[in-house]
């Protein structure tokens, strides 16, 4: 066994980990740092198929800048005082099968595909470079790329109108 | 690496968010498990660009690359949603005092 299928599977089993961490902790505040490590184990994934654009981006948007955004929200509300009312064992019961139901589902349809032959290639290649998603990036995506930007000023105008007082 | 590790890595990722989705109540929580099935998708796009360039390197030297630009517009979008989500949160506490969704109902009526 190669250093990459230990990689891997070490990844795998950290972000899986934290996702469950996830959703099971208590307290929202154990939940965003939770989520930050599954953020870094699929940054980790991320360089391990040789993307480094994307972990970059990734650790620094999605780690970096929502993340924080996340804990100042929670910061900004003290949940502490808050008395949770019983929750319904039913409901949760139901979701968790729901879920587990799609996963089911899912993996059975898997089972059926002819894809285990097919290899995703690690460690090597150089499309995930910052030099060739950035020619590909403004020659043929040039246009969503400024619609992209119209988007980030409309979000920003729409959630300075909503966090306004009246 | 077999791409189906990647297929049911991605998978189980994203059914935990769902389950999360389902189960939790406080909107926070919740949002952060739509961040996590956005994380998977992606996760799956970048691992099939992969695919696709080992199998068409040959004819065409950026095959693939596509798929890790949509991951790269989907990270654009997820942030613009964060922005406007967490704004929408911030309203409600400041109208009803808890971010728990069961107080949401009055949509109903």
């Amino acid at each position: 066994m190669g250093v990459t299928p230990i990689l891997f599977w070490i990844l795998s089993v950290m972000a899986l980990f934290s996702a469950l961490m996830v959703i099971t902790s208590k307290n929202p505040m154990h939940s965003v740092i939770w989520l930050i490590i599954v953020f870094f184990a699929i940054s980790g994934h991320y360089l391990l198929l040789n993307a480094q654009f994307l972990a970059i981006v990734n650790i620094i948007v999605y780690a970096g800048a929502i993340m924080v955004l996340f804990l100042y929200v929670l910061m900004l509300m003290d949940l502490k005082k808050e008395t949770e009312p019983p929750k319904n064992r039913w409901l949760k019961l139901a979701g968790a099968v729901a879920g587990g139901s799609l996963l089911l589902v899912l993996i059975a349809a898997l089972k059926k595909a002819d894809i285990a032959s097919q290899i995703a290639e690690t460690r090597t290649g150089d499309i995930g470079l910052i030099e060739n998603l950035g020619k590909v990036l403004f020659n043929d995506y040039v246009v969503p790329f400024e619609i992209s930007s119209i988007l980030f000023l409309s979000a920003m105008v729409g959630a300075v109108m909503i966090g306004k007082k009246e | 690496m077999q791409i189906d590790y990647y297929i049911y890595l991605s998978v189980a990722l994203f059914c935990i968010g769902i389950v999360g989705v389902l189960t939790r109540r406080n909107a926070i929580v919740i949002f952060m498990c739509i961040e996590l099935m956005l994380n998977a998708v992606n996760l799956l796009l970048v691992a099939f660009s992969k695919m696709h360039y080992l199998k068409n390197a040959a004819v065409n030297a950026s095959a693939g690359s596509d798929g890790q630009l949509f991951v790269f517009f989907i990270m654009v979008v997820a942030a613009a949603e964060v922005s406007v989500g967490l704004a929408i949160i911030v309203m409600m506490y400041r109208n009803i005092h808890s971010v728990d969704i069961n107080f949401l109902n009055r949509l109903k009526h």
